[in-house]
């Protein structure tokens, strides 16, 4: 074993559009190992959207292989995909995408929903850890509308976590978020990183991508460029710098 | 996801538009009302059509003359001379299946009593009429065999001809009456029957001894038509076969001859009625189906609204591992509650419906178990029938493209 969650190989990507035919992804090999925090970076049309689509789960390769978690996702259909997504990973959006008028807690407890061996108080339970986890126990029964967006995104990640993945991916999760909250849910990321969480986050901003440990630059459906970070940032101390007031004024 | 979670999710969505869910119901609410509503009225107007004709005796059975032709020319069925009180003695004695077997002849004439004067039938029976045709008596009494015998001008009244010569109320066992100059005295008053089912005034009629009426009154030795009963409702249509083949017998008609007389059951005529009624309910029915079916295509409206609406969601949902027929079981349980909750809210109301129509039109409106059952299961129908496709339409769209949708 070599600990690798995602192990790519070769990956190619077609869309028909008509009688045209795009090259999403022209042959990506990538390997992420357990405990990984890795920045996927790349102007837009380079094909890090497919590439997240895919490491999702949420669509399949036209050539290539990807392992994840060692199982080769390639040959499942649409149900397999569902369930192995609800098994295996947990996703963070851009717009959080939560239920509207449904408490944090049943936000959180919603993948759970789908996993049928899985007990109401079992449910619950999983749920309140998550929400502790990302630091909102007193909000777990406000409507999302009741909700600040860091305090909607860190509902968001609680609800990525509760089903315990192997694997989280973050779709540009501060790109809604102003600056300070930006730190914010990059300091909860690399708590969870911290205490062993793979992560893979979609980026364009070169500044959020350096909280990673890794970044893999996209271009043209190929990786251009896979470095480690050197000058990696630490979102609690950027945090302690900023003046505090200020900004919370701002905020309301 | 079990059906527990699945429903409670799904009331919940519901929930969050009420006033649209309820608008969507109103639809089935209606339609429901008005089938309940509908089909209540008509099976109370059957049920007292029914009713009435019961009360003339279900388990009658009466023949009745056949149109005869002498040289071409009709002489009508009243004065045919087919039926003979021979063929009365032969039904009790040989028609197994009658009970009770009773001639009948008639006379019409001028009823004269002091300076009151009234025109009526004067039947002539014997004792078995009464039970036949479940006449009862009000004060006095029947005629018996010795009457009949001797041929005593012995008469029992009906309400109509009591009212006419007497005045409402009046007792008038021990007068005596003159018809067609022949006193008669009254032994009897028979019990207020009423109008029949066809509008015919049971009441106006006055019964004697038939061989009274048909000696002195009429002088004829025929008979214009026997009334009998079967041995039960169920039996009738046997009583009627037997009917034909002893009168066949007695007639000495060949093979190829035609019977020369008729013969009718009372059940055949209430299934005559019955089958009328029916239809009418069924037609009725069918419109207000229509209303719910109406109502079904608002469900599937809002509910392709809805579907379109909570595209995100759904995108969302599948990305955490929802599979497409979880979906489709989610939105299939909204429509189906929809659909449920707008029956029920429609049979309380087309219950009250009935109630008032009932009230109104002075018949009873008769909400059938059957119907509300049936409804129910047509609501439930409609349900997953208006939400297939909308719930289809959510299942089948592409988690990627769903978590795009703006």
């Amino acid at each position: 074993m070599n600990n690798n969650i995602i192990e790519i190989n070769g990956l190619r990507k077609d869309y028909h559009i008509g009688e045209v035919t795009v090259h999403a992804l022209r042959g990506v090999d990538l390997k992420i190992k357990e405990g990984e925090f890795v920045a996927i970076m790349g102007a837009s049309g380079s094909g890090k959207s497919t590439m997240l689509n895919i490491l999702g789960c949420l669509d399949t390769p036209t050539a290539g292989d990807y392992l994840l978690d060692g199982i080769n996702v390639n040959t499942m259909n649409k149900d397999a995909l569902a369930k192995f997504r609800n098994k295996k990973l947990g996703f963070v959006f851009q717009s959080y995408n939560l239920l509207a008028r449904t408490t944090a807690l049943e936000n959180v407890e919603l993948p759970l929903f789908y996993n049928s061996k899985v007990r109401s108080k079992e449910r619950k339970e999983s749920a309140i850890m998550a929400l502790e986890a990302v630091g909102l126990s007193d909000r777990m029964h406000h409507m999302p509308n009741q909700l600040s967006g860091g305090q909607q995104q860190r509902v968001a990640i609680a609800r990525s976590l509760v089903n315990n993945p192997v694997l989280i991916l973050a779709d540009e999760p501060t790109g809604n978020l102003d600056t300070r909250t930006s730190f914010e849910i990059m300091e909860l990321f690399q708590n969870l990183n911290d205490k062993g969480r793979t992560i893979v986050y979609v980026t364009h901003e070169p500044d959020i991508a350096k909280f990673g440990t890794r970044n893999v630059l996209f271009r043209d459906g190929k990786i251009q460029r896979e470095s480690l970070v050197t000058d990696r940032l630490n979102a609690r101390e950027i945090l302690e710098t900023l003046p505090v007031e200020n900004i919370e004024e701002f905020d309301k | 996801m079990n059906y527990s979670n699945l429903f409670r999710i799904a009331i919940r969505a519901l929930i969050r538009n009420k006033m649209r869910a309820f608008l969507t119901m109103l639809g089935i609410i209606i339609g429901v009302a008005s089938v309940i509503a509908m089909l209540a009225i008509g099976e109370g107007s059957k049920q007292k059509i029914r009713g009435e004709i019961s009360s003339m005796g279900t388990n009658m059975v009466m023949v009745m003359p056949n149109m005869q032709r002498r040289g071409g020319v009709s002489l009508g069925a009243s004065n045919s001379m087919a039926l003979k009180y021979t063929d009365v003695i032969a039904l009790r004695n040989e028609a197994t299946s009658l009970a009770e077997v009773s001639p009948e002849v008639r006379a019409n004439g001028q009823v004269i009593y002091g300076n009151q004067n009234t025109q009526t039938t004067m039947y002539g029976v014997s004792e078995e009429y009464l039970s036949i045709k479940k006449l009862e008596i009000l004060s006095g009494r029947f005629f018996n065999s010795n009457e009949i015998k001797s041929m005593s001008k012995a008469c029992i009244l009906g309400q109509t001809v009591v009212e006419n010569l007497f005045g409402a109320g009046a007792d008038p066992v021990g007068l005596t009456i003159r018809v067609k100059k022949l006193p008669f005295l009254i032994i009897g008053v028979l019990k207020d029957k009423g109008e029949s089912g066809m509008g015919q005034d049971q009441d106006d009629l006055i019964l004697a001894p038939y061989t009274t009426v048909q000696r002195r009154l009429a002088a004829i030795d025929y008979i214009n038509g026997i009334y009998a009963s079967a041995i039960s409702e169920e039996k009738s249509p046997e009583a009627i076969k037997e009917t034909e083949e002893v009168l066949r017998r007695t007639h000495k008609l060949k093979e190829s001859a035609e019977n020369d007389f008729r013969v009718m059951s009372q059940s055949e005529l209430l299934k005559t009625v019955s089958s009328i009624t029916d239809i009418l309910t069924y037609l009725l029915g069918a419109i207000a189906g229509i209303s719910l079916l109406v109502g079904g295509i608002g469900i599937m409206n809002i509910m392709l609204v809805s579907v379109t609406e909570r595209t995100r969601e759904i995108g969302l949902r599948m990305s955490v591992g929802g599979r497409g027929k979880d979906i489709m079981k989610q939105f299939l349980a909204e429509s189906i509650i929809l659909s449920i909750l707008g029956g029920l809210l429609g049979v309380l109301f087309g219950y009250l419906l009935a109630r008032l129509a009932g009230s109104l039109m002075s018949s009873h409106a008769i909400v059938k178990t059957q119907a509300v059952v049936l409804a129910f299961i047509v609501c439930f129908i409609i349900g997953v029938f208006f939400g297939w496709y909308p719930a289809r339409k959510a299942a089948n769209l592409n988690p990627i493209d769903a978590l795009r949708y703006e």
